[in-house]
């Protein structure tokens, strides 16, 4: 008789692709999963109680580094609450070179998660590739404020940096290029038989469990729930633009996939639309008080980040510092779902699942 | 070398049998060396990058750099491993790996056994390597390492029986396993070569072959995105090193076998080619398999363990069947009536 019992396997926290120090307890029958405990907390920080000593521009470097794959959005929803609060006004120049950054910030952020992604399954080049291009957005925004990564280029108000000479030019050069790049990705791998067997029918769940899991971005949109902040709640200036929010049908791995791709294309075609509107020269920076005290009361706003929906909840006393900062950050509540999914799949759909949900441990953590 | 082979075996025969066994040696360990530095600048130009280049002029000098670093280093074993079984299994997965390289003629003349059962002798001895990575997985007491052995073990077994019947056509054809006989039967064109004839046992031959050395997409055993590195996770040093060396050492014989069994040896592609000397035929058909084999780790993703199975059993292991069936039909109708 041969006595068989379930194997503890312990996935991370260091583990090359559980993207960062994010810990799954399994138990194994075989390979096959029977329970999934996730482990969080490895790159917790406490952003939100160090806020409530800080004053709010103070604030701003914070946030780039919870999501710190897509810093530009994190600075625009902290800045976009503050600015709600106080009713201010944002010059139109500052306001349409946030939306560039912000929609720059998405295709580079799905560039990495497809990148990355690809990585997960075993194909190794993509990879290469996706950060060629990041490369150059990075490039870009390391020329307007001087990071690559941790931008802290928004303010309560405006920007900090208008673009350099020349800059705009370059990001329209840009756009085609990524397009065209786009093309050869998608033909490059959409349709790779291995890949398609990787990924098909794999994560699955229907738009009711989706909803009550409080799942948003990609991760919402696969299962045919049209909600795209951008278009559902239009803030900064997205309702000057036309775009599409793409939907997927099965709420699978591969729809997350094409969903993610697709957007990246309406990123670029939002961003011509911009360029081309975007005023020839004016303000950057609103008139702001030299220090920002938000009424007192509350406020709570949300934007559409690569990753779903991210709010920003300010309890303000009227004084410099908040009361209370909370940030509703997508990565964790997108990973609730996690356990759920993974019940009865293999060690390698683990990573195709975790993968798919794309999510920064940054974020997750906070 | 054939001549050697017959004589009667004395004190002189002896030492040269084992000089020509070092030789071999050498050659072996220069071609993985360069295979490694090879595939990396291959890869390396698919993706971009460039590959070594720092360690000696082009880079040639990073592999024997990445070796002495991996001689020098310290050799640890793990508290809880199976001490004696750890440190066998290195030596068990090498050894079959090169015994293998034996029976493989690189030219008419230039062969090192000449054993009737060639073929068999390879296919029987390869499968040893899989028993020493069950141990190293088994031995290391790491859940990762025995994942790995035990995803090794079922996969290396599952193709080792379509690898087998996709050549028995070919054998079929020659009515011989002796290697040399298979090389040199082959004729002077190169549709007169196996591949041609034999193009289902060839597809399933390099598509069993990839899997047997476990090279993406069939690199599960080492899944590095799931499993860290699959059974020598807990291997380093120099131990470590003998397993990336049967690796490549299996490279090195499949390429090998592949140019013998279906491409023709050392026969140059048609007949007014033949002033080239068979050896620089066989290196260069030997040299497009190893790159094939590199290329596809640039290409391809990794296919899951139970889609790896299904198609093992289901796909290659029927097509090989059929290819038996469809060699003996014709065999009996056209050739033997």
């Amino acid at each position: 008789m041969i006595r068989t019992e379930e194997l503890l396997l312990n996935v991370g926290p260091q583990h090359p692709s559980t993207h960062g120090v994010f810990r799954i307890i399994v138990k194994l029958d075989g390979e096959v999963i029977t329970e999934a405990i996730p482990v969080m907390g490895y790159l917790h920080r406490g952003t939100e109680k160090l806020a409530e000593d800080l004053n709010f521009t103070q604030i701003i470097p914070y946030t780039d580094r919870m999501d710190y794959v897509s810093a530009m959005t994190n600075n625009y929803v902290l800045c976009h609450a503050v600015e709600t609060m106080m009713g201010l006004e944002i010059p139109e120049r500052a306001e349409f070179m946030r939306l560039i950054v912000m929609e720059l910030q998405r295709v580079a952020s799905h560039l990495v998660w497809w990148g990355t992604y690809l990585l997960d399954i075993g194909a190794m080049s993509p990879f290469l590739y996706a950060f060629r291009d990041r490369e150059m957005i990075i490039d870009f925004f390391n020329e307007l404020c001087g990071a690559r990564l941790t931008y802290n280029y928004m303010r309560v108000g405006g920007v900090k940096w208008d673009a350099p000479e020349g800059w705009l030019d370059k990001v329209r050069d840009f756009v085609p290029y990524m397009e065209k790049k786009l093309d050869e990705y998608n033909n490059l791998v959409s349709g790779n038989e291995i890949f398609l067997a990787r990924i098909k029918g794999i994560g699955q769940y229907d738009a009711q469990t989706a909803i009550d899991y409080g799942l948003s971005g990609a991760n919402l949109r696969c299962t045919g729930v049209d909600w795209d902040l951008r278009r559902a709640e239009p803030y900064s200036l997205y309702n000057r633009f036309e775009f599409d929010v793409p939907l997927g049908k099965t709420g699978d791995c591969y729809d997350r996939y094409l969903i993610r791709l697709e957007e990246t294309r309406q990123s670029l075609r939002i961003l011509k639309q911009a360029l081309e509107q975007i005023p020839s020269s004016g303000e950057v920076m609103g008139k702001v008080p030299r220090v920002i005290r938000p009424p007192a009361g509350e406020v709570y706003v949300r934007i559409e980040s690569p990753r779903g929906e991210i709010g920003c909840h300010i309890i303000s006393k009227g004084k410099a510092e908040p009361y209370r900062l909370k940030f509703r950050r997508p990565s964790f509540v997108n990973l609730q779902i996690l356990p759920k999914l993974l019940v009865g799949e293999t060690m390698t759909n683990l990573i195709t699942i975790l993968g798919g949900i794309d999510i920064v441990v940054g974020e997750v953590d906070a | 070398m054939g001549t050697w082979l017959d004589e009667t075996l004395t004190w002189g025969n002896a030492l040269i049998f084992f000089l020509w066994g070092v030789i071999l040696l050498a050659i072996v360990l220069g071609f993985v060396t360069y295979a490694i530095y090879f595939e990396r600048k291959v890869i390396g130009w698919m993706q971009l990058r460039i590959g070594p280049n720092r360690v000696g002029p082009l880079g040639l000098l990073q592999t024997v750099a990445d070796i002495l670093k991996l001689l020098i280093k310290e050799d640890t074993i793990p508290r809880k491993a199976d001490r004696m079984l750890f440190i066998l299994a290195p030596a068990l997965a090498y050894v079959p790996a090169f015994a293998v390289l034996a029976v493989i003629p690189y030219t008419q003349d230039l062969y090192f056994a000449d054993i009737n059962v060639g073929l068999l002798y390879y296919v029987a001895l390869s499968g040893i390597s899989t028993i020493a990575i069950v141990i190293g997985g088994w031995s290391s007491n790491n859940k990762y390492a025995l994942l790995g052995g035990m995803r090794s073990a079922a996969q290396m077994i599952s193709y080792e029986v379509p690898l087998v019947i996709s050549v028995v056509g070919v054998v079929m054809m020659t009515g011989s396993l002796n290697l040399r006989i298979i090389g040199e039967q082959q004729g002077n064109w190169f549709w007169e070569w196996n591949f041609l004839p034999q193009i289902i046992g060839f597809v399933v031959f390099i598509i069993a072959a990839v899997s047997e050395l476990n090279r993406t997409p069939f690199d599960l055993p080492e899944a590095e995105s799931e499993l860290v590195a699959g059974y020598h996770v807990e291997y380093s040093g120099f131990r470590f090193a003998f397993f990336m060396l049967t690796e490549y050492v299996y490279v090195y014989a499949i390429a090998a076998l592949t140019t013998v069994l279906f491409l023709g040896g050392w026969h140059a592609p048609a007949p007014f080619l033949d002033f080239v000397p068979g050896i620089i035929w066989f290196l260069l058909k030997f040299s497009c398999i190893v790159f094939f084999l590199f290329w596809l780790r640039a290409t391809m993703p990794r296919i899951r363990v139970d889609q790896l199975m299904g198609f093992g059993w289901k796909v290659l292991l029927p097509l090989a069947i059929l290819n038996v069936f469809i060699t003996a039909l014709y065999l009996e109708l056209f050739i033997k009536g």
